[in-house]
């Protein structure tokens, strides 16, 4: 006995999860290369598109809803749909971020640069690399995988803090940078937060391997 | 003779050999948690019955074996698993009604409140008015409603008069409002779920501490199902429950824990693959042929 129709279908919701998943990826990307290189149309253009990514979480919590009530999964295939509901939340949210990240463009666009970007662009790679990993670990069900990337998080933190103490001295120092920085602040604030939301997604393949439900992101920050 | 053991009439406790508790505690060491894995989870609480090594055989036929298993006071517990996988058998050994069945043989020792229950000296009929059983069927008698719910009874002869004990036992069965008034009515002219709580209230009648229910509601439309399960939760504080069904999703909505059975192949004896509190068995089954059974990826 087999479940041809129930199965394409977690199948199918699992896929569109991961195809958000790219969206809300280039869109962290775009939003911080628009950042670097001062382009306002591409920061308009990951504006535009959050709301595609929205869209997504509620058709894929839809799709879930319908599973749950007509085909009443059970074990593995309700924690199954329990994570897919969880990560696609956390998506729309990093989906967000990346938003917020554009919209601080549009702010800075006529402002002169206060000082090149290192500590931001770092942040964004690190936490695109986890967002890989944590989709890796999702699609493996490997949660040794999952466990070294909440690792990680602490990286992410760390630079967070750094670049908050410069601007902070930045705008300490003179009075003209604090717009800015405080500009900035939110930019890198919004990355720790993306980084946050891919221990939750690492959270949920624990859960749905082990049936745990856990805080596995304990941080020295 | 109508009278169990002295032991158990008296309800003195035959000690026994402490069996190895399997559940978590916060300070398990590693050793217990792996212990913790196995899937079979003997719950932490007073058991009505503990059997031990169980075996059923019909004939040359072997219907079940092995079956090691504790069933808590008040609760209810589901057994599940496919057709011929021995649940029924399983149930059926708890009051002895395996043997009406000639050819039945039961191995093992099935204790309960610490008496064996297949003791020489135990009377079998006492065994069933202790540990009553309500069928998959409706089986009223062609009698009026008063009369099927007393008829047990009074044989057993519990006190009282006929009208005090229907009210009692059909107020527990939530039938009393729908029939109060139409106590001399045949109970052959209820609906199938009214018949069925009829049936519940006449096995309530004798005070058994236990209800076997052999898949009570598999002949009920959607609404007497779930009045019956209502009432299955409702009656399991005071007694204790076992129910075989077909329906997961039933024996999720109703037991506190749950022991699935399976026949390894076609044509086997049925043993116990997993045995342990209802929402792990549902969210997070520890044996992969669980996990088949229940999101139907059986067979």
């Amino acid at each position: 006995m087999t479940r041809l129709v129930f199965e394409k279908q977690l199948a199918e919701v699992q896929e569109d999860m991961l195809v958000m998943a790219g969206m809300v990826q280039e869109a962290i990307l775009q939003g911080v290369e628009a950042l670097k290189t001062r382009n306002v149309e591409q920061a308009r253009r990951v504006i535009a598109n959050d709301v595609e990514i929205n869209n997504k979480r509620y058709e894929a919590e839809d799709k879930c809803i319908e599973l749950i009530s007509l085909q009443a999964p059970l074990a593995s295939d309700l924690r199954t749909i329990i994570a897919v509901l969880h990560i696609t939340v956390d998506l729309e949210r990093m989906g967000d971020h990346a938003e917020g990240i554009a919209r601080i463009v549009l702010m800075l666009a006529d402002e002169a640069p206060l000082k090149p970007y290192i500590d931001i662009p770092r942040m964004a790679q690190i936490a695109i690399e986890m967002m890989e990993g944590a989709l890796d670990a999702y699609k493996q069900r490997d949660t040794a995988l999952a466990r070294r990337i909440i690792d990680r998080d602490d990286e992410v933190d760390e630079l967070y803090d750094q670049l908050y103490h410069e601007l902070l001295m930045f705008m300490i120092e003179e009075r003209g940078t604090i717009q800015r920085a405080t500009y900035l602040i939110w930019v890198a604030h919004n990355l720790e937060r993306i980084a946050d939301r891919v221990t939750n997604i690492c959270e949920r393949v624990v859960y749905l391997v082990e049936g745990k439900i856990q805080d596995l992101n304990v941080s020295k920050y | 003779m109508r009278e169990l053991t002295a032991e158990l009439r008296q309800g003195v406790t035959i000690p026994r050999p402490e069996r190895p508790r399997r559940i978590l505690t916060p300070d398990a060491t590693a050793a217990e948690r792996v212990q913790s894995e196995d899937p079979i989870r003997q719950p932490p609480e007073d058991a009505v019955f503990r059997l031990q090594d169980v075996g059923l055989w019909y004939g040359a036929k072997h219907a079940i074996s092995g079956i090691t298993l504790d069933i808590p006071v008040n609760r209810v517990t589901a057994l599940i698993g496919p057709s011929g996988c021995g649940k029924s058998s399983l149930l059926r050994c708890l009051n002895r009604m395996n043997d009406l069945i000639p050819s039945a043989r039961v191995e093992g020792t099935v204790e309960y409140h610490g008496a064996d229950i297949y003791a020489k000296s135990v009377d079998p009929v006492e065994v069933r008015r202790r540990i009553g059983m309500v069928f998959q069927k409706p089986n009223p008698f062609p009698k009026s409603i008063q009369d099927n719910v007393v008829f047990g009874a009074k044989v057993n002869g519990i006190e009282g008069s006929s009208r005090e004990i229907a009210e009692r036992a059909l107020k527990q069965a939530a039938l009393w409002d729908e029939v109060k008034n139409d106590l001399k009515m045949s109970g052959l002219e209820l609906s199938g779920g009214q018949q069925q709580r009829l049936c519940i209230a006449r096995a309530l009648a004798v005070q058994p501490d236990v209800i076997l229910m052999d898949e009570p509601c598999s002949a009920l439309d959607p609404i007497a199902t779930l009045k019956i399960e209502d009432l299955i939760r409702e009656l399991v504080k005071e007694y204790t429950i076992i129910i075989v069904t077909h329906n997961m999703q039933q024996a999720a909505r109703v037991s506190d824990y749950t022991a699935f059975l399976l026949a390894q192949e076609h044509g086997l004896n049925g043993t116990l693959i997993e045995y342990g509190p209802t929402n792990e068995i549902f969210t997070q089954p520890r044996e992969q042929r669980t996990e088949d059974y229940i999101t139907g990826r059986f067979g």
